[in-house]
């Protein structure tokens, strides 16, 4: 069973390389998607989200084609590295818009977004606004939002990369968590192979805007030689 | 240190005279004579309030809350109707970044800043006056004689007509620094287009909204010469015109001098006030298309093509209304006509003294190395946009009156004056590529012992030969179309292309007009096409 395919998925932007992914992940996996900067990560996140149009190739959720669906109606939500909040609305305001562009919550939308503040340790914070925030309090307040909008699919696009290593580890408990509670398949962008060993339940690897196929996170401890996992790791390199 | 270095530059001309001077020297006498300029008309109007009290507070009648009243009042209708539309005109060109000819649609935007006010005024004349283009079409719509566009509407029309392109392109970069991802977010929580306005769009618009509500109020409010042109008479005359018309036809120079007090004094709070709020000058597009995030419905893009349309229509017009009156003129008659060759020669060489003398201003401010200098051409340069050059030319008209005819000042105050007026935008056009000459060469020039008119020559003068010669252009095209300090000091004499033609105006003596707003703007266009020109040979390099 798999929560998300990716088939055959040709993209490029106008004048630059042509990118080609074919993948699955299953229900309840923690994919992460490694590779070097401007591989195409964080394209291929938004791709799943409907923020870029493929050329061709189909993207199916739970096996119902959705490549051309609109972003908001795809059973995903998706957590930028940065800019996941309006500065101009309170945390409680930002986080409600995962229940409707209204900003005015009724009682018991308001209690909603206070359960879901309270899952991310953010209880009592909602009348605050983000610049009185710390940037992990920040992605914190993006997550609550996605718990809210209560999609199967979470995408992650380095949300904490900005974060110090600590702080990492503790956001990335609390996503396993909230992963674990409600179930959900989460896709993380990460450059940081630590966060993956830690957190990833697979690994899958963009090289030049292509990915085929995904592995278990154990092939992080034991790279195929001569692979292209093991190229990108920097070890067991062969000498010549 | 002797110079034994020869040098090419064309610019070396522009900083003769200097040469002894050290940088900090340079820059000193500038601000002397910018404080001398500004503070003698100053120091001549306090002195004249000072010397008869009772004359000055007698001014203060009726006539002049009359004509206070409608100085408020048209520059807030003018402001309301420039921003409430251009509010929804950038929304609009935001929204569909491939829109039909929209790199054509905005330097069409960018032209009303360029174009004199003279011209403007001119082109909705030729367009909506009672000989206008239109005025068939509107007589035969009202059912009465069209009376043509004069008084409140045409002064307001006209401010609209510099201001909605104005306020638009400062949306439009405002919208720009909307954070790519701030759209991505509303894409995938799928907000209305409602939300969308309201949480996106109007929050970037709000940031700099009342910095830009009060730039163009006070733009609005000193405005001369559409008053002049498309206002008059008691009905419709602002604080501005009144100095003008106190001093060269009532002969009233207590009450000249009483207005342009209250003027100042009005102008500078309104310009301390509009510091305080940021203006939002350039925003790098985010690379995010929300068309193709959020395609817009066909009622949404019907609604902004018809809004894009009407904007395109509206600044477009008059400019063609120009085109098409002056073509209709005899223009060959009127370019052999003696007084139009010595007029067109006389502002031509006026404007380009004009020029020199605000690059050599923004030369000498710039090059500056004590922090106090450099503060000041960074904050006093701006604020002589508060001082209007009627405000600075009565008060030179009334120092000068008990020991000569003010009238033969004329061609001094004229280039001073326009030199001083076209200092802010040269600072600015200057300023960013000083700098960076500055950080690359510094180091540089000071191991290679290179100090003072030496370097200003070899490293500025030849790095910066292109941004000062467009800076020059752009200045001399300014001073070329301006009307101020010609109205107020103008004769017989010395007559500017722009003084002739509002006298051409003024007689009635509508085809010459036409005729000579062509050859006006035909000039103020080039020259600004060549500024363009050599920024855009700058930057291809």
């Amino acid at each position: 069973m798999s929560a998300a395919s990716v088939k055959n998925l040709r993209f490029a932007y106008a004048g630059g390389p042509d990118m080609h992914f074919d993948f699955e992940v299953a229900h309840g996996a923690r994919l992460a998607i490694m590779g070097a900067s401007g591989s195409g990560k964080s394209t291929l996140l938004h791709l799943l989200a409907g923020l870029e149009t493929p050329q061709s190739g189909i993207i199916r959720f739970d096996h119902v084609d959705l490549t051309y669906t609109e972003p908001a109606a795809r059973p995903v939500s998706i957590v930028f590295q940065d800019n996941n909040l309006f500065g101009h609305l309170t945390v409680a305001q930002n986080t409600g818009l995962g229940l409707g562009s209204r900003l005015h919550l009724n009682p018991s939308q308001a209690a909603a977004v206070e359960t879901a503040l309270s899952k991310v340790a953010l209880s009592g914070m909602g009348k605050r606004l983000p610049r009185e925030l710390s940037g992990g309090e920040r992605q914190r307040v993006a997550l609550a939002r996605c718990l809210l909008r209560n999609r199967k699919v979470l995408l992650l696009d380095e949300p904490f990369a900005a974060l110090g290593p600590a702080m990492r580890i503790d956001m990335l408990d609390l996503v396993k968590d909230l992963q674990r509670e409600k179930n959900l398949t989460v896709i993380m962008v990460t450059h940081n192979r630590d966060d993956t060993a830690y957190f990833a339940t697979d690994v899958g690897l963009v090289e030049n805007g292509r990915l085929s196929g995904t592995m278990p996170v154990a092939a992080l401890h034991d790279p195929v030689s001569g692979s292209a996992l093991s190229a990108y790791l920097g070890r067991n390199q062969n000498p010549s | 240190m002797p110079k034994t270095v020869t040098y090419g530059s064309k610019n070396g001309w522009l900083l003769l005279g200097i040469d002894a001077l050290s940088h900090n020297k340079m820059a000193a006498a500038a601000v002397v004579f910018l404080a001398l300029l500004v503070g003698g008309a100053l120091l001549a109007l306090a002195a004249a309030a000072v010397e008869a009290p009772a004359s000055i507070t007698s001014a203060f009648d009726s006539y002049f809350l009359r004509i206070a009243g409608f100085t408020v009042w048209q520059a807030l209708l003018s402001t309301l109707f420039s921003l409430l539309p251009a509010v929804f005109v950038a929304r609009a060109l935001h929204r569909h970044p491939a829109f039909f000819g929209r790199g054509a649609i905005l330097r069409l935007f960018a032209l009303p800043l360029a174009l004199p006010a003279l011209i403007a005024a001119l082109g909705l004349l030729a367009l909506l006056g009672r000989g206008g283009l239109l005025a068939p079409v509107l007589t035969w719509a009202s059912g009465e004689r069209w009376p043509g566009v004069y008084g409140l509407d045409g002064i307001v029309l006209a401010h609209v007509f510099f201001n909605l392109p104005l306020a638009t392109r400062l949306f439009l970069a405002a919208l720009n620094t909307v954070p790519g991802d701030h759209w991505r977010l509303a894409a995938q929580l799928g907000f209305s287009p409602f939300s969308r306005f309201q949480l996106l769009e109007w929050q970037a618009i709000k940031a700099g909204l009342a910095g830009t509500a009060l730039m163009v109020f006070l733009l609005c409010a000193t405005s001369f010469t559409l008053v002049l042109t498309l206002g008059g008479g008691p009905q419709s005359t602002t604080l501005e015109v009144a100095i003008y018309q106190a001093l060269r036809f009532d002969y009233a120079p207590e009450r000249a001098v009483a207005f342009a007090l209250v003027q100042l004094v009005f102008a500078v709070a309104l310009a301390r006030l509009a510091s305080r709020f940021m203006v939002v000058e350039a925003g790098s597009d985010s690379g995010v298309s929300t068309s193709r995030l959020m395609p817009a419905k066909r009622v949404e893009s019907a609604f902004n093509t018809v809004l894009i349309g009407s904007a395109v229509v509206f600044i477009a017009s008059p400019v063609v209304a120009i085109l098409v009156r002056g073509f209709e003129a005899d223009m060959l008659k009127l370019v052999m006509q003696n007084t139009v060759i010595v007029a067109t020669a006389t502002s031509l060489a006026l404007a380009a003294l004009a020029g020199i003398g605000a690059c050599w201003l923004a030369v000498a401010l710039l090059s500056a190395r004590s922090r106090t200098l450099a503060v000041f051409a960074a904050r006093g340069g701006g604020a002589l946009l508060a001082v209007s050059p009627i405000v600075i030319g009565a008060g030179w008209f009334i120092a000068l009156q008990s020991f000569i005819n003010p009238l033969k000042a004329a061609p001094v105050l004229i280039v001073a004056v326009n030199a001083a007026m076209a200092l802010p935008f040269v600072l600015r056009m200057l300023a960013p590529a000083w700098e960076a000459s500055r950080a690359r060469h510094d180091r540089l020039a000071a191991s290679l012992g290179l100090t003072g008119f030496t370097r200003l020559k070899l490293v500025e003068g030849m790095a910066l030969r292109a941004p000062i010669a467009a800076a020059l252009a752009f200045a001399a095209a300014l001073s070329l179309g301006d009307l101020g300090v010609v109205a107020l000091f103008g004769s017989d004499t010395v007559q500017t292309l722009p003084s002739l033609l509002f006298a051409r105006l003024g007689s009635y003596r509508s085809d010459d007009a036409a005729g000579l707003a062509l050859l006006l703007m035909g000039l103020c266009l080039g020259l600004l096409w060549l500024a363009d020109h050599l920024i855009a040979q700058r930057t291809g390099q």
